[in-house]
């Protein structure tokens, strides 16, 4: 028998084969028991050696298995996508052990281990976490302190938001734009109104009380509804001919943008009033609101920016010879292409403007990572930090996933590059 | 008969660099003119001042009746009548062939979309790609999208065309299809102006040729006398060049 030990090839397969799959297996074995039966199977060797033993078994293992045009499908799929060099074969063992390593842990602290049931603290005996403490709170994580009794304002103001989301994507294409005109202009006024109250024999709520997931939304849709539109008057504006409105577009921008947000705020809240004429007043949640805007405008300034240099002069060229004005010019041809190229990068300016506001707790409104960061020094749930900012990282990392989901969509959706 | 274009004595600069040096010309309608000469001569320069994409400094320009200058209060009227067709084809890429063509006379001309449909695939028609009307023109041949872009400067009926190198981007085989189009256009009494170098697309249809070379006109003469005895030197040594 002819064994090539650098090259394995076709002539000896199952030689090869069986050579590789019992060193890999040992490699496994040696990491099940380390991490499970806290047991070294390879402790006789020196201790950097019997540390790194799952992973050179592995090594070999994978170099032993890796053999060209075997004609097995399936081994010829692990080749090509884990086994392709001895690199990264090293790449695709580790990634592994780390997996087998920390996910079963991780999955006992989650679940297996985790403590749902109770009201107190006291219930919480297991060594996992403690969700009951996201239960009992659940209610004040969502509504803040909007009284239990007047939530369904809320609710059902998020029910009208949803199902008219929703219909955009079921009806026909010729409501779409009521819908749509309806989301912008009239449900912003009957959700504002609903939930503060105040008309049509609603109890009045003061925006203190407003908090929890709902002030999340809250402000991010309307921060995100107005800082679009500014923001590209602002990109049109810095690129504009006219001195006097280029120069304060660069003037905003860079002023917002050189600020810190958490300054923003507190300007916001604490200067902001003194620059108002005597006896009027304005909400502080409305200023809030405000500051984010104009704060992510000018990010979203420099985004759509960005798209519209990238295109080529060309495209004015032809929207001008076709008699279009500067405003058409730039609704019907210009921004529909640059805001497209630039999808990805106003998606990450509403993700960042979504995880930003958390820090309205400067100005003490508290969201749903505010509410936590209330809740968790209530004296009857101390210790409760981690798991409640685990549920808070939960929700925003879902609310930002879709948002970044559908933005992949809508980029598939207007590519006409095929 | 009252010249539609008319040229007095232009001079325009890009910094320092004088592109264009005492222009003058005039265009009667229906008259074509085929204009060449060396790369950086300022054809192309040329012909963009005569709709404003590029602004001249010194001098007149008056396009049928209306004198081109910063004080044009509407600079978008003139452009809607003279149609101008493009080296890079210029198509909007994010919108279907048929949306290229009726978007102008929709929005500009204010025709109602039916009709702007209609008049865009009459057009579309006329340079043979009807049945790609639905398409976007990523999905089209180099020669196809510049029909489809001379279709879309048609769609708003304009008295004057302008070209600016309109084969000079296609390959080969793909030129034909685009001078024939060119051709039968200026056979329907177009008023065009072409920046070329196709001599024979020149010698069918022009009536005059200008040659330029390092911003002035060098020369100009009806077609036939340019070709048959150039009088300047720098022409000659040109046409035998490129013929």
């Amino acid at each position: 028998m002819n064994l090539n030990l650098i090259k394995p090839n076709k002539e000896n397969f199952y030689t090869y084969i069986v050579l590789g799959i019992t060193l890999l297996s040992i490699g496994f074995i040696d990491i099940f028991s380390n991490t499970f039966l806290n047991f070294n199977i390879t402790g006789f060797f020196p201790k950097i050696i019997s540390y790194l033993s799952p992973l050179i078994l592995g090594v070999f293992g994978l170099h032993f298995i890796r053999i060209e045009y075997s004609g097995n499908k399936t081994l010829d799929a692990i080749n090509k996508n884990l086994n392709s060099s001895n690199t990264n074969a090293i790449l695709s063992l580790i990634v592994i052990f780390i997996l087998i390593k920390y996910v079963p842990s991780l999955l006992n602290w989650f679940i297996f281990d985790a403590n749902f049931l109770g009201s107190t603290k006291e219930d919480c005996t297991g060594d996992g976490a403690c969700w009951v403490f996201v239960k009992v709170w659940f209610n004040r994580f969502m509504y803040g302190m909007y009284p239990d009794a007047e939530q369904w304002r809320i609710n059902f103001s998020f029910i009208l938001l949803l199902s008219s989301i929703g219909s955009i994507f079921i009806l026909p294409n010729k409501f779409k734009k009521y819908i749509i005109l309806f989301l912008l202009f009239i449900f912003p006024i009957i959700a504002l109104n609903l939930i503060s109250g105040g008309i049509f024999g609603l109890e009045w709520i003061e925006t203190g009380a407003w908090g929890g997931l709902s002030l999340t939304f809250i402000v991010s849709a309307f921060a995100l509804i107005f800082c679009f539109p500014i923001g590209v008057f602002l990109a049109l504006g810095r690129r504009s001919d006219l001195p006097a409105i280029r120069y304060s577009s660069i003037g905003f921008i860079e002023l917002w943008r050189g600020v810190p947000l958490i300054t923003v705020l507190f300007m916001s809240a604490v200067m902001f009033p003194m620059f108002l004429p005597d006896g009027t007043y304005m909400d502080k949640l409305m200023r809030v609101i405000i500051a984010i805007t104009l704060f992510e405008a000018a990010y979203m300034a420099e985004v759509v920016r960005g798209g519209l240099q990238a295109l080529p002069r060309g495209q004015y060229d032809a929207a001008k010879s076709l008699g279009m004005g500067y405003w058409r010019m730039h609704f019907l041809i210009i921004l529909p292409q640059a805001l497209k190229l630039v999808i990805p990068g106003i998606a990450n300016t509403f993700l960042a403007l979504v995880k930003d506001t958390p820090l309205i707790f400067v100005v003490g409104l508290l969201e749903l990572a505010g509410m936590i960061g209330l809740a968790k020094t209530n004296p009857k749930w101390l210790g409760m930090a981690t798991e409640g900012y685990v549920f808070a990282a939960l929700v925003f990392w879902i609310i930002c996933f879709s948002m970044s989901r559908y933005s992949q969509n809508l980029e598939k959706k207007l590519s006409t590059e095929r | 008969m009252t010249n539609i274009i008319e040229l007095k004595n232009v001079n325009k600069w890009f910094d320092k660099f004088q592109v264009l040096k005492e222009i003058n010309l005039e265009v009667k309608p229906k008259e074509k003119i085929v204009v060449c000469g060396p790369s950086g001569s300022g054809k192309s320069t040329l012909i963009r001042c005569i709709n404003r994409l590029e602004e001249h400094q010194e001098g007149s320009i008056v396009v049928d009746g209306n004198e081109i200058s910063e004080n044009t209060k509407n600079i978008e009227n003139i452009r809607a009548e003279v149609g101008m067709v493009f080296q890079q084809f210029n198509l909007f890429p994010h919108l279907s062939i048929l949306d290229n063509c009726s978007l102008a006379p929709i929005w500009v001309k204010k025709l109602p979309k039916k009709i702007a449909e209609e008049l865009a695939m009459e057009n579309l028609k006329r340079v043979q790609i009807e049945d790609q009307a639905k398409k976007f023109p990523g999905q089209l041949s180099g020669g196809q999208q510049q029909r489809a872009a001379i279709a879309r400067a048609l769609c708003m009926e304009p008295k004057i065309m302008l070209f600016d190198e309109p084969t000079s981007a296609l390959d080969p085989e793909m030129i034909k299809e685009v001078l024939d189009v060119m051709v039968d256009l200026a056979k329907g009494g177009m008023t065009m102006i072409v920046v070329t170098h196709e001599m024979g697309f020149a010698k069918e249809v022009a009536d005059n040729m200008i040659f330029m070379d390092e911003g002035r006109i060098v020369e100009k003469a009806n077609t036939n006398d340019f070709f048959k005895n150039p009088k300047s030197d720098r022409t000659k040594l040109f046409l035998s060049q490129i013929l």
